[in-house]
């Protein structure tokens, strides 16, 4: 009994990456499809993952405005980037892409998000307002220790971690994007399983455990499937800060439930469609190249203007 | 019934709670009353779990509940806080299925949509059940979160300040519902109230707190006397009786 908004939505994008696969095929057609198949795979990739990451981290805080970016999550993707650079050399750097690499930046997430959050969460007595504050200052401390970086790097590296900083759909890591899609099914197949308690969670911390909910034992495990989920985004394609918060914000107004059956898929879909669907666009019908991360930054921004202006902060 | 025992909470300094012995009787009433910042809230917090004592003990009909299992509480004691509110947009009905968890892990059967029936009918929620939480006002709100702690189904119900939001026709009802929940289904009721006369009429067993210690305690005809009382709030209570009916006469 599948929910008849999220099967127009399947739809939706079942053409939008027909039209992306499909549309102006011209030449060598085998080499052309398996490069196109590939950015669509991490097209689908970056945005269903983008928008599950930010529904999961909406429910845990309680709040319709934070992203996991403001919990610093970016930051510290692109400080592991920088000092990865600054380490190693550009050689060396250029050495460990791929699955290595992959593997490196994402357990490194997952180490710093378990660290981070359980000292934080056992100190700030599990108060969610002042771990968001806190992960304020830290996103701050990692752009500085990254600019502070920079500063010390030869000119050749820099460019390097220049070429890194920004989101880019092209040129993506095939042995990267195959470990995503398997942590995204490792994702996937624990929220198929345990989606009915976040409904739960998502009343908060108090009344859930008056339900019988082990909350701060569901609370760490998300914040895991956070940091992996957003590793997997920017590690194929950079930052994206904006992308969730755009998500979430179509996926609320359209299913308008408060179940993660419904919430999670749409914005799964969602986020893969507004990636889709807009690569397409700037591709083949304005024959632009990258800056798909620009337009979608300046809609979420905008958007984020909104939210605040409009005090929609709950 | 509730024993707690040798009870304290906060820093040695300066408890909030210090030494609390009490005893809760199954199937009745019970009013927390006392002055503020006295401690009642957070002895009903002690004994939801929301928090954690320093030092003492609370058993709930022989179960210890410093060690008690989350989800074996819940099917025990359901809880309304005084702050409520939710960032999800959740229909009412949908928050007093919520209840149903402990029993139901998220998967409604007859018997808890027949349960989650019966709590909307009895909270009168009817006309509002397809409303979002968000667009309800706070006494609606109030009574959608004690519907939810009914659809739990458990043995004890804990309320703080219940009335808070309520107008006269909805408190009194509540006190009427809570009271029939006791005498009809043997639950036992413990609610932190502020008005008086609604403690003395409709309580069965009232503990009173001061400074974080207990006053006095007892079943209501005995431990609300004129005296007690205008001791523990430091100012003149009067009793009188009107046709029958006890009330506590504090305003002039």
């Amino acid at each position: 009994m599948a929910d008849r908004r999220l099967i127009v939505l399947g739809c939706l994008l079942a053409a939008a990456a027909a039209l992306f696969l499909f549309w102006g095929l011209r030449g060598p057609t085998a080499y052309i499809l398996e490069l196109r198949l590939v950015k669509l795979a991490a097209l689908l990739a970056v945005g269903a993952s983008a928008g599950v990451a930010t529904v999961l981290f909406q429910t845990i805080s309680q709040n319709r405005i934070l992203t996991p970016s403001i919990m610093g999550f970016d930051a510290l993707f692109l400080l592991l980037q920088t000092g990865l650079v600054a380490g190693l050399g550009a050689a060396g750097a250029s050495r460990i892409s791929g699955l290595p690499g992959f593997a490196l930046e994402t357990t490194v997430m997952l180490g710093a998000a378990l660290v981070l959050f359980t000292s934080l969460l056992s100190r700030t007595r599990h108060d969610i307002q002042l771990m968001v504050l806190a992960g304020v200052v830290l996103g701050v401390m990692f752009r500085t220790l990254t600019a502070f970086l920079q500063r010390l790097m030869e000119p050749s590296e820099f460019t390097m971690v220049e070429a890194r900083m920004f989101a880019q759909f092209s040129g993506i890591d095939r042995s990267a994007l195959m470990a995503g899609l398997g942590l995204m099914a490792l994702a996937a197949l624990w929220l198929v399983r345990h989606h009915r308690v976040l409904d739960v969670a998502a009343l908060g911390r108090t009344p859930a455990r008056s339900l019988g909910v082990a909350y701060d034992g569901l609370q760490l495990r998300v914040l895991c499937l956070i940091a992996a989920l957003v590793s997997v985004a920017t590690a194929l394609v950079g930052p994206l800060a904006f992308l969730g918060l755009l998500v979430t914000s179509l996926a609320h107004s359209l299913m308008q439930s408060h179940r993660h059956a419904l919430l999670l898929p749409a914005a799964a879909l969602i986020g893969a469609l507004i990636l889709v669907a807009g690569q397409t666009v700037f591709e083949r019908l304005l024959h632009l190249q990258s800056t798909l991360a620009v337009v979608i930054e300046f809609c979420g921004g905008l958007l984020f203007l909104v939210l605040l202006v409009r005090g929609k902060i709950r | 019934m509730i024993d707690i025992s040798g009870l304290s909470y906060g820093p040695a300094a300066n408890p909030i709670l210090q030494n609390v012995s009490a005893e809760i009787p199954a199937g009745r009433v019970t009013a927390l009353i006392g002055p503020n910042g006295a401690g009642k809230s957070t002895l009903l917090k002690l004994i939801a779990r929301q928090m954690t004592p320093a030092g003492g003990s609370i058993r709930m009909d022989g179960l210890d509940l410093v060690q008690a299992v989350p989800a074996v509480l819940a099917r025990k004691m359901a809880v309304v806080a005084q702050h409520l509110s939710v960032a999800s947009r959740v229909r009412v009905r949908d928050l007093v299925g919520f209840g149903r968890w402990p029993h139901s892990a998220g998967r409604l059967g007859p018997a808890d949509h027949a349960a989650i029936a019966n709590a909307v009918e009895l909270f009168d929620l009817g006309g509002l059940q397809e409303r979002f939480l968000d667009e309800l006002s706070g006494g609606q709100r109030q009574r959608a979160f004690i519907a939810m702690a009914y659809a739990q189904d458990t043995d004890w119900l804990l309320l703080d300040e219940p009335l808070n939001n309520l107008d006269l026709n909805h408190a009194r009802n509540l006190m009427a519902q809570l009271r029939h929940l006791a005498e009809a289904q043997g639950k036992g009721i413990v609610i932190v109230v502020h008005d008086l006369n609604y403690a003395i009429s409709w309580s069965d067993h009232v503990v009173a707190l001061r400074d974080g210690q207990v006053a006095f305690q007892g079943p209501v005809a005995e431990a609300a006397t004129a005296e007690r009382l205008s001791a523990l709030y430091q100012t003149p209570v009067a009793i009188t009786r009107l046709e029958g009916q006890v009330f506590a006469q504090y305003h002039r």
